[in-house]
């Protein structure tokens, strides 16, 4: 069953549509990308979400009742634009903003403590967050982010800004919370860490969600038809037969063997390459390629204006 | 309602722990007290070496008419000792000396005063003031009237002090000192003025602060941009109110503490004392104007008058106006603040907010003169002007039915405008990186949705 459940949220802003009929469904204890080029209404639907704004229509389920402001506890949002108050020390501003989570003074205290150490910043407790390294300030926002235990984790561009090692120690800090039982919501550019991470996606694009589902069957949804073949034995045969039979793509020697990627027309499977070339060399491995979600963000999204280029001319 | 009294409680610590707010918690008192209290020490370190200043009257008119003070003595010489003072004079001990050559009802320039030094205003003063005395009861003798004397003693006993007194609206007579009420009604729009604008100014850089640190989201995110606006405008509120607090008791602990040091024994001399002795020397009617004012300052009489402004009753509205003004003010700075990106771009919308706070201090200064005018009336009812207005009326006895609808009408006008400043505040905030007009602002105001 859907964790949580929007259905038809359209949001106008004075000249445009920001979001127009959105439905997303999220399975509880799943992560789910919420994909798209900048300005397409992400960040829009998710502030929709954290009640930060409210939708013109559409409704908003979370496990199974109407979203409700007391829900926002349930909740922990890291925005795309964050920031702490530079004046404030480090261990009070956590405490702060745990407290405005609705956790107590002490029960804040006692998870800052095993957070603090956890990510080894306990020695900047009493510092000012000026003081800070910009590592070392996202550190504090996402323990703050997760520090009351929400059952749904919305991160907006998690990975904007963190060097290469936090933001390792993010993805990792993100699966062991979907371990514990949390469900996911992140939004991001960065397409090898959604085939990493989300098992389902939507892409959004001007407004209206694009595609939805499962990121393998999307990616497979997507597919070309490619198949990656390596083999040794009789090059010139093998190549003649898979360029009369099929679109050979590319046919390169690495050390010992060969490896050829074929592109196969309709109606073609990976059978039939196979048998086609089976008396003529030995096969060590074969493999569909399943492109990439950069290949299924980009075609997604020039797709969406060719069809209205097509409809003028 | 426990998450605005958390953000109140940042707010409030994170201001009153400031070194900027300790620093003007101590300056400020230590400034008043010194108000109080140096124009007394000045006066109790005047110089008390006695001068003695050589008279030599050619006329032998005036011998002995001028009298000897404290500070002043007075020696006549002889005619002849002229020479010998003027050359051999600051062997000869004294501060100054007089020359008088002929009879000063015919000739008034035939009078030097000659020194080394230059003559303090206080000893030229006393000798002016001493022979024109003398001089004007002089011609009087020349009409050779009966009972001179006893006429002339007389004549410097008149004296004349207009006590005013209020007319009640049960008939009842108070008395009230137009110095007093003027003095009381000048420094409370003064005082609802200055912390309208310091501490509204101080709602819109916290608001900025939070804007451009980008902290904003995360606590949107937690509760209500609503409460996070309300919960900043009180927070700050408590901070205006800490510090009057302070200021009053640590100027009156300074105040006291540096007159049971000082002047253990004798009454402390007040600054208008110090100033009635100054105003002496160079304006005597001023200055017995002022004496007269101070004489009727007895304690008793004090009391009187500070009753005549009903204490308890201007207190409670000085209260309820100054938050009114700050609430409503500090509300449109909020949004002010929130809707600008860079504290460059502050001055156009600053603007349209200030000039209202700064028309109703011109008011109020007309309004000390005329309490009563149409103008008077018409400002201390807008919600805009009123908390600085009408503060300057009260102390002249507003009628009741123009103190409550002024209430309503600030009541009404903080709730539309903090109304109004929520609506922008809540879309500026999330709004980074965009350039702000009036137009875009109005779009801001009419977004639906919670």
């Amino acid at each position: 069953m859907a964790f949580l459940e929007a259905s038809g949220i359209v949001k106008r802003f004075a000249n445009h549509l920001a979001l127009n009929d959105v439905n997303i469904s999220v399975p509880e204890n799943s992560i789910y990308g919420l994909l798209g080029p900048n300005g397409a209404g992400k960040t829009t639907l998710i502030r929709i979400i954290n009640k930060i704004t409210g939708p013109d229509e559409g409704t908003l389920m979370l496990d199974g009742k109407p979203l409700r402001s007391s829900d926002i506890m349930k909740i922990g949002y890291l925005p795309e634009e964050r920031g702490l108050y530079k004046k404030m020390k480090v261990g009070e501003q956590a405490v702060y903003l745990a407290r405005l989570k609705g956790l107590s003074r002490n029960d804040a205290l006692k998870r800052l403590k095993y957070w603090f150490e956890k990510f080894e910043i306990q020695p900047w407790w009493d510092k000012k967050v000026e003081e800070l390294s910009k590592g070392m300030a996202q550190k504090v926002q996402f323990i703050v982010t997760i520090l009351h235990e929400p059952q749904l984790l919305i991160f907006d561009e998690p990975f904007s800004g963190f060097d290469p090692v936090n933001a390792t120690l993010l993805k990792e800090e993100i699966l062991e919370l979907k371990q514990k039982g949390a469900t996911i919501i992140f939004s991001t550019h960065n397409m090898a860490s959604v085939e990493e991470l989300c098992d389902h996606i939507t892409l959004i694009n001007n407004g209206k969600a694009m595609i939805e589902g499962r990121t393998e069957q999307i990616r497979r949804g997507y597919r070309q038809n490619l198949v990656n073949i390596e083999f040794s034995g009789q090059r010139e045969e093998v190549e003649k037969i898979l360029n009369d039979n099929f679109e050979l793509r590319n046919l390169n020697s690495v050390k010992d063997h060969f490896e050829a990627q074929v592109k196969m027309t309709e109606g073609q499977s990976l059978n039939n390459v196979l048998s086609g070339i089976i008396g003529h060399c030995t096969i060590h491995s074969c493999q569909e390629l399943l492109p990439g979600m950069n290949d299924v963000f980009i075609q997604v999204v020039n797709q969406k204006e060719q069809p209205s280029q097509n409809q003028k001319s | 309602m426990s998450k605005i009294s958390l953000i109140i409680e940042r707010e409030y610590l994170s201001r009153v722990r400031k070194k900027s707010f300790i620093i003007m918690s101590i300056l400020g008192p230590v400034l008043f007290a010194a108000m109080m209290v140096v124009p007394a020490w000045l006066a109790s370190m005047e110089d008390d070496e006695v001068k003695t200043i050589a008279v030599i009257d050619h006329t032998n008119l005036y011998s002995g008419q001028i009298e000897n003070t404290e500070l002043l003595k007075f020696d006549f010489l002889d005619e002849g000792s002229e020479e010998e003072v003027r050359t051999n004079f600051k062997e000869s001990g004294y501060y100054a000396y007089l020359v008088i050559q002929d009879n000063l009802l015919e000739n008034p320039e035939a009078i030097r005063l000659y020194s080394d030094a230059q003559i303090t205003m206080d000893a030229k003063g006393y000798v002016q003031r001493s022979l024109r005395d003398h001089l004007k009861n002089q011609k009087l003798q020349t009409y050779e009237m009966e009972g001179l004397e006893s006429i002339l003693s007389e004549i410097n006993q008149i004296n004349i002090e207009i006590p005013t007194v209020k007319i009640g609206e049960d008939g009842s007579e108070k008395q009230s000192s137009a110095e007093l009420t003027m003095f009381v009604s000048m420094a409370f729009a003064f005082l609802s003025y200055m912390f309208i604008f310091i501490y509204g100014t101080q709602v819109m850089r916290g608001v900025m602060e939070e804007k451009t640190s980008r902290i904003v989201e995360v606590i949107v995110s937690s509760v209500k941009p609503f409460q996070l606006m309300m919960g900043k405008i009180l927070g700050i509120a408590m901070v205006a109110l800490t510090q009057i607090l302070l200021w009053v008791v640590l100027t009156i602990l300074i105040v006291t503490g540096v007159k049971a040091a000082f002047f253990p024994d004798s009454e402390m001399p007040s600054g208008t004392q110090a100033q009635i002795e100054m105003m002496q020397d160079q304006n005597p009617e001023a200055a017995e104007q002022i004496a007269s004012m101070e004489d009727g300052f007895n304690f008793n009489k004090i009391l009187e008058m500070v009753n005549s402004l009903e204490p308890l009753k201007t207190l409670l509205l000085f209260i309820f106006y100054f938050f009114g003004g700050y609430l409503l003010y500090s509300a449109l700075f909020a949004a002010v603040g929130g809707a600008i990106d860079h504290e460059s771009d502050q001055q156009q919308f600053m603007l349209p907010v200030t000039i209202p706070i700064i028309i109703s201090l011109y008011v109020a200064m007309m309004t000390f003169r005329n309490p009563g005018s149409d103008v008077a009336f018409w400002f201390s009812m807008i919600p805009f002007t009123s908390p600085i207005v009408m503060m300057a009326r009260i102390p002249f006895d507003v009628p009741l039915w123009e103190l409550l609808l002024s209430m309503a009408l600030l009541i009404g006008g903080f709730i539309a405008t903090t109304w109004f400043a929520g609506k922008i505040y809540r879309v500026g905030i999330l709004m980074y990186g965009k350039k702000v007009d009036y137009k875009e602002l109005w779009k801001w105001f009419r977004y639906s949705g919670d």
